[in-house]
């Protein structure tokens, strides 16, 4: 059963991205990996203390697993355009995913912003997976870019709330012919399943996994729901019951005397 | 001689190489990326590449983010 | 880019057995959708929704007000010259029709927009018969600019023009184009259209799409329901619709119903198409097209264009003629195809009124 997320030069088995953020220990992060079933995962890139031991968080991420470096601290397009370059001299990979924030309340990207700096790294040959909020015209900018998909978020990062954006959500799958990566503000496996449901190529997650008591249970049950979300999608939703229909019948007219034979 | 490390003042002594220097703060350059005065330094010139009064240095590396 | 790709793609798929094997379960689960799709389109044209018309009037009917309110649009035809050089043999126009031909001199032209204009009307839509040296550009654009002067929004239904023709024109103060296929089969096309510029199918085909690459704000489109299998034509029609409004979102995109009607000459339209059918058609594209406006004109007789009102219909034509002049110069001349319902502007905002609608009579005005 051939249901694969082709983003760039990859093909995907599982919809579930997860990140690396907000863990008490990266040492869960490999467990997580393995019972979540996730294949793409999220890094940041920060200075580096010389003066400490510090693990580095590569070392807990398999090497199969494809890294999705994001450019959190960019507050504008050239600062997204330099971390993203600064990423991949890492070596680890072209995957960019632009984070443009200048806004430290709700921590909303900037959709200018971030449309520019997929414009300059799309031409350099980066793979970029730009976050929006979910508005129309800045995906349709992205399409033209070149972007590979497209990450409209469900509800303001941290907040756990669930797909508060879903209409609009809707409307970037219905329009845009990318894959339509949700992300942020998934708070439970049953809203990444809805996501999924609704035609999402792939859902997000990181908070609502390190933020749980048992964060490997919850990147396992993450895990199914995006799958069962997805199949679910796929196989078709059948009719519910009928809907009432109203008082007065607009087609009457119709089963009377037919004008048609003047024609 | 006086450089900028990530942002603070370091002494380090002339003809260090970006490489002689990461080795001496026993960080692996294959777990780093390195910036000169704003220019992306690739790892295989980081022997190279000597280190001159009041340059500014980045390191950075991969850490946790969502 | 051309809407011929997408023509094509269908066109390799088995409609007929596509529109017998729709069920009452699929029709069921279209019901339930917010958003149709093509497949979703396809079966709600199909035989088994014939017995689910009053369940997608009820949801046609809320998804209109929804996204228009409780308004119609009125408009009229304002027929500019008969000289036609096509001979397409369902029309009355047709240049082997003995008909006499005529064209608005532009003092006519002023006194025709002046008799229309009193009637309280704004929007008109302005038609030719084929005949590019005699209802040439540079006579259109005249007519336009006398027009600018009566009206808020010019609307053309002419013969088919290159893409600067349709800048020059937007330029001289159009803002709509409406421009009928006819009919999507390729072959039937052929053997309707024997001679004259309007045998070229593809140049017809792809003119919507000119006018929308010129920056004209408003397209209307349809096929003559009548001339080959209406779920065909219907079908052809809500895709060519959607194809203009995903790749010209910035378009009002339009369509329009029109049935066949008598007129002169000698076709006879090969398939009926009943009010049922027709009802059936304007439920599944306003489903489809919940943005698209449709039109019905008063080729339809007043009693179905009474019923019909509350049914998805956005703009209706009012106080026509089919004759070139003809609110003004009351010769006996033919008009392109015999108009059934002749009520005045007067009598047509009565009716939208005693509906509970409200009847429009400017939705535009250029500022620019």
């Amino acid at each position: 059963m051939d249901d694969l997320l082709e983003i760039g030069d990859k093909k995907l088995e599982s919809r579930l991205f997860t990140g690396t953020g907000k863990y008490g220990s990266d040492a869960l992060i490999p467990e997580i990996i393995k019972e979540s079933g996730a294949q793409v995962i999220t890094v940041a890139l920060r200075r580096m203390n010389p003066d400490s031991e510090e693990d580095n968080i590569l070392d807990y991420i398999p090497k199969t697993i494809q890294l999705l470096p994001n450019t959190s601290g960019a507050r504008n397009s050239n600062e997204a355009v330099r971390i993203a370059r600064l990423a991949r001299a890492a070596g680890c990979g072209n995957w960019i995913k632009i984070e443009v924030i200048s806004d430290n309340k709700y921590l909303l990207p900037d959709g200018y912003e971030t449309i520019r700096a997929t414009e300059i790294l799309v031409k350099e040959g980066f793979v970029v997976l730009p976050y929006i909020s979910p508005d129309l015209m800045v995906a349709r900018a992205l399409v033209n870019a070149g972007a590979a998909a497209v990450m409209p978020l469900g509800a303001p990062i941290g907040s756990n709330r669930g797909l508060k954006t879903r209409e609009l959500i809707r409307i970037l799958i219905d329009e845009i012919d990318l894959p339509i990566i949700v992300d942020a503000g998934i708070g439970k496996p049953s809203q990444a399943c809805e996501a999924m449901e609704m035609g999402a190529a792939a859902c997000l997650v990181n908070t609502a996994i390190a933020s749980a008591e048992n964060p490997v249970l919850m990147g396992k049950a993450f895990g199914r729901a995006v799958k069962a979300g997805r199949e679910a999608y796929l196989a078709g939703p059948g009719s519910t019951s009928s809907h009432a229909v109203a008082s007065s019948p607009l087609t009457g007219f119709l089963n009377g005397n037919e004008s048609q034979e003047e024609n | 001689m006086n450089v900028i490390i990530n942002g603070k003042n370091e002494e380090i002594i002339r003809e260090t190489s970006l490489l002689d220097f990461l080795t001496s703060k026993k960080i692996h350059p294959d777990k780093v990326v390195v910036e000169l005065n704003t220019t992306i330094i690739e790892k295989h010139i980081l022997a190279d590449t000597i280190i001159q009064e009041n340059d500014r240095i980045e390191i950075l590396r991969f850490v946790g983010g969502g | 880019m051309s809407f011929y790709d997408t023509f094509l793609r269908i066109q390799k798929l088995d409609l007929g057995k596509r529109f017998a094997a729709a069920s009452t379960e699929d029709v069921n689960r279209v019901l339930q959708k917010s958003s149709i799709d093509e497949n979703d389109f396809l079966t709600l044209l199909s035989p088994a929704a014939e017995s689910f018309l009053e369940e997608m009037a009820q949801k046609a009917h809320h998804l209109t007000i929804r996204q228009f309110g409780k308004t119609i649009l009125l408009y009229t035809p304002m027929y500019l010259s008969n000289f036609c050089t096509n001979r397409c043999l369902y029309c009355g126009f047709n240049i082997s029709n003995r008909i006499s031909r005529k064209q608005l001199t532009l003092d006519e032209v002023e006194a025709e927009a002046k008799a229309i204009a009193s009637t309280g009307l704004k929007h008109i839509l302005i038609l030719t018969g084929d005949a590019r040296k005699i209802a040439s550009i540079d006579y259109l654009k005249d007519c336009i600019r006398i027009l600018s002067r009566f009206f808020s929004s010019i609307s053309i239904e002419i013969y088919a023009l290159e893409t600067l023709e349709y800048a020059e024109l937007i330029d001289a103060g159009i803002d709509a184009l409406t421009l009928y296929q006819e009919t999507y089969n390729q072959n039937l096309y052929k053997k309707l259209h024997i001679k004259g510029p309007k045998t070229d199918y593809r140049f017809r085909l792809d003119a919507p799409e000119r006018a929308c690459i010129a920056g004209i704000r408003s397209v209307n489109i349809g096929a003559l329901l009548g001339l080959d299998d209406w779920r065909m034509e219907a079908f052809f029609t809500g895709l060519h619709a959607e194809y203009l409004q995903r790749f010209f979102p910035e378009v009002e995109v339009s369509i329009s119903l029109p049935r066949m009607r008598p007129h002169a000459g000698d076709f006879q339209p090969e398939n009926i198409v009943s009010d049922k059918n027709l009802v059936q058609i304007m439920m599944a594209s306003r489903l489809f097209m919940p943005r698209a406006g449709i039109t019905i004109s008063t080729r339809e007789n007043e009693v179905f264009r009474n019923n019909i009102l509350r049914l998805g219909v956005t703009k209706m034509s009012a106080g026509s003629s089919t004759k070139v002049g003809g609110h003004t110069i009351s010769e006996n001349d033919t008009g392109q195809f015999d108009i059934c319902d002749h009520r005045t502007v007067a009598e047509m905002k009565e009716l939208i009124i005693s509906q509970g609608y409200q009847p429009i009579f400017k939705d535009w005005q250029p500022i620019l």
